[in-house]
């Protein structure tokens, strides 16, 4: 097309100004109306109130160790992503179909599923002496689930982008798999740990769906903190649940702050 | 000391077969033109790339052990000292591994960087070294781990060409000090003059003539060794 042609390549036309604007009002403004009539004078009152500061202290908590859980496990189960190409190419796409699926998957989907195989009656569930679902543990296990594909999305990532050869060369001067794996490997690929890292607890601080359906909302017990702003809406107090919503909002931005230049590979892919 | 190995390598249509005897204390080049199979060659002998054949080392028979108990020391082409490391860690990585506390291995890897004369380096990240320092810390960290069979992948081809003279001999000097087995892979004549004591050159996956560097000088087996010799100097 001659007319197209003359144009500066990457040049926009105006029309798309128009709907690109309104994307980002739809995007921005909901965050600036928090930030605009959240209750700032009484923020240290509302915080302090024994149900919220429950809410915090247990998320906090929860979160915490569903990102340990899940680097714990996600790394391994990275590697072994990154270093798949040599298996059959429907075990490889199977392998990693299963770790995308909680990315896509509606969380309370997730939940349901987790209540099917972990509940009293469930497939392993109903075989195990003690109750999961509607604990803490619920909470912990909900979360891994929604929050690890994040952290092992980024770590693949970093493994594939990093040099192999930095392996060879450490076999090369007698390091053990083990000596090669936490002196090499591991220190080469901290930038993406921590990125998914960061990226797990964020999402595992924001689960709702997966907690609420496999663990319930029991106040100090289950009722994470978008659990608690979620209830405090519906009430008679929802300056609690505007509170709330500037907490984790801010929780949200400092994270993105800290990873702004950093490649985040579970996003950009 | 001595290396007895039938190299056997096919990769799609590429097949390297070659029969190597490095004599103890000689250092060993390959020649050859890029993709003849020289870096292949040596991949094969550390046990980064599979081989049929057989590997003898010092009596020791390598081909069934992997790459990080062959005791094989290999100077990679561009080095790869680990970013995350200073200099000083990069050399005691290998005295480390084989369980050697951390001290000490600190204090065996600054013996080497004193004995090669950069121990002003210690401190500073591989990102810091220029090419010829990156070089010499690499070559210690290959000695340090005390290996047996001593591997240079085209250890001059990353550096500028003013330089290059000067690592050369450097290297050199080193390699002989050193004294252990050695096998360098280049395609310069240059290099094999200034480091090696014989020559197997390599085309196309086989060796085409092998002796010292003085039989290829005055009888060149191929075309390719001729053009060689013809040029030698002129780098």
């Amino acid at each position: 097309m001659p007319a197209s042609g003359r144009r500066r390549r990457g040049s926009l036309t105006p029309v798309l100004w128009v709907p690109a604007g309104l994307a980002l009002a739809l995007l921005g403004l909901p965050l600036l109306a928090v930030v605009m009539r959240a209750p700032w004078g009484q923020l240290p009152e509302l915080l302090a109130q024994p149900s919220v500061s429950a809410a915090l202290r247990l998320s906090l908590i929860t979160a915490v160790e569903s990102t340990i859980i899940s680097m714990v496990l996600g790394i391994p189960l990275a590697l072994v992503l990154a270093r798949s190409e040599r298996w059959p190419a429907l075990a490889r796409r199977l392998l990693r179909a299963l770790v995308t699926v909680p990315l896509v998957l509606p969380p309370v989907v997730g939940g349901v599923a987790l209540l099917l195989l972990l509940g009293r009656h469930g497939l392993l569930g109903q075989f195990l002496p003690f109750q999961i679902p509607f604990s803490t543990a619920a909470v912990v296990i909900a979360q891994t689930f929604v929050a690890m594909p994040f952290l092992v999305l980024a770590v693949e990532g970093a493994i594939r982008a990093s040099d192999r050869r930095f392996e060879v060369a450490a076999a090369t001067l007698g390091a053990s798999r083990l000596t090669i794996f936490y002196r090499i490997t591991l220190p080469l690929i901290a930038p993406g740990v921590s990125a998914g890292a960061l990226l797990c607890f964020c999402r595992a601080l924001g689960e709702f769906g997966a907690t609420i359906t496999f663990a319930g909302s029991f106040p100090g017990v289950t009722q994470t903190l978008p659990i608690a702003t979620y209830l405090q809406l519906q009430s008679t107090n929802p300056e609690s649940a505007y509170a709330l919503s500037l907490v984790l909002m801010a929780v949200s931005v400092i994270v993105l702050a800290s990873l702004r230049d950093r490649w985040v590979p579970g996003v950009t892919a | 000391m001595s290396l007895v190995a039938r190299l056997e390598v096919t990769r799609g249509a590429f097949e390297l077969q070659l029969d190597l005897a490095v004599r103890p204390g000689r250092t060993l080049a390959f020649l050859g033109p890029n993709g003849a199979g020289k870096s292949t060659a040596l991949g094969a002998l550390a046990g980064e790339i599979d081989s049929r054949g057989s590997i003898e080392l010092n009596s020791r028979r390598l081909d069934e052990v992997p790459i990080e108990a062959r005791r094989i020391g290999y100077l990679f082409q561009d080095y790869l000292l680990f970013p995350h490391l200073t200099v000083l860690e990069n050399v005691a990585f290998g005295p480390r591994s084989v369980g050697v506390r951390a001290a000490a291995a600190r204090r065996e890897a600054g013996q080497w960087l004193e004995r090669f004369a950069i121990s002003e380096l210690a401190a500073r990240r591989p990102g810091q070294l220029s090419g010829g320092q990156a070089q010499q810390v690499a070559l210690a960290r290959a000695l340090a781990a005390s290996p047996e069979l001593l591997l240079l992948d085209e250890p001059l081809a990353a550096l500028d060409v003013e330089v290059r003279a000067e690592v050369r001999a450097e290297l050199a000097h080193h390699l002989s000090d050193w004294g252990g087995l050695a096998i360098v892979v280049t395609h310069s004549f240059d290099d094999v003059a200034g480091l090696a004591a014989d020559v197997v050159v390599v085309e196309q996956g086989r060796a085409t003539q092998s002796g010292t560097v003085r039989d290829l000088v005055r009888q060149p087996a191929t075309p390719y060794i001729s053009r060689l010799v013809a040029a030698y100097g002129e780098d």
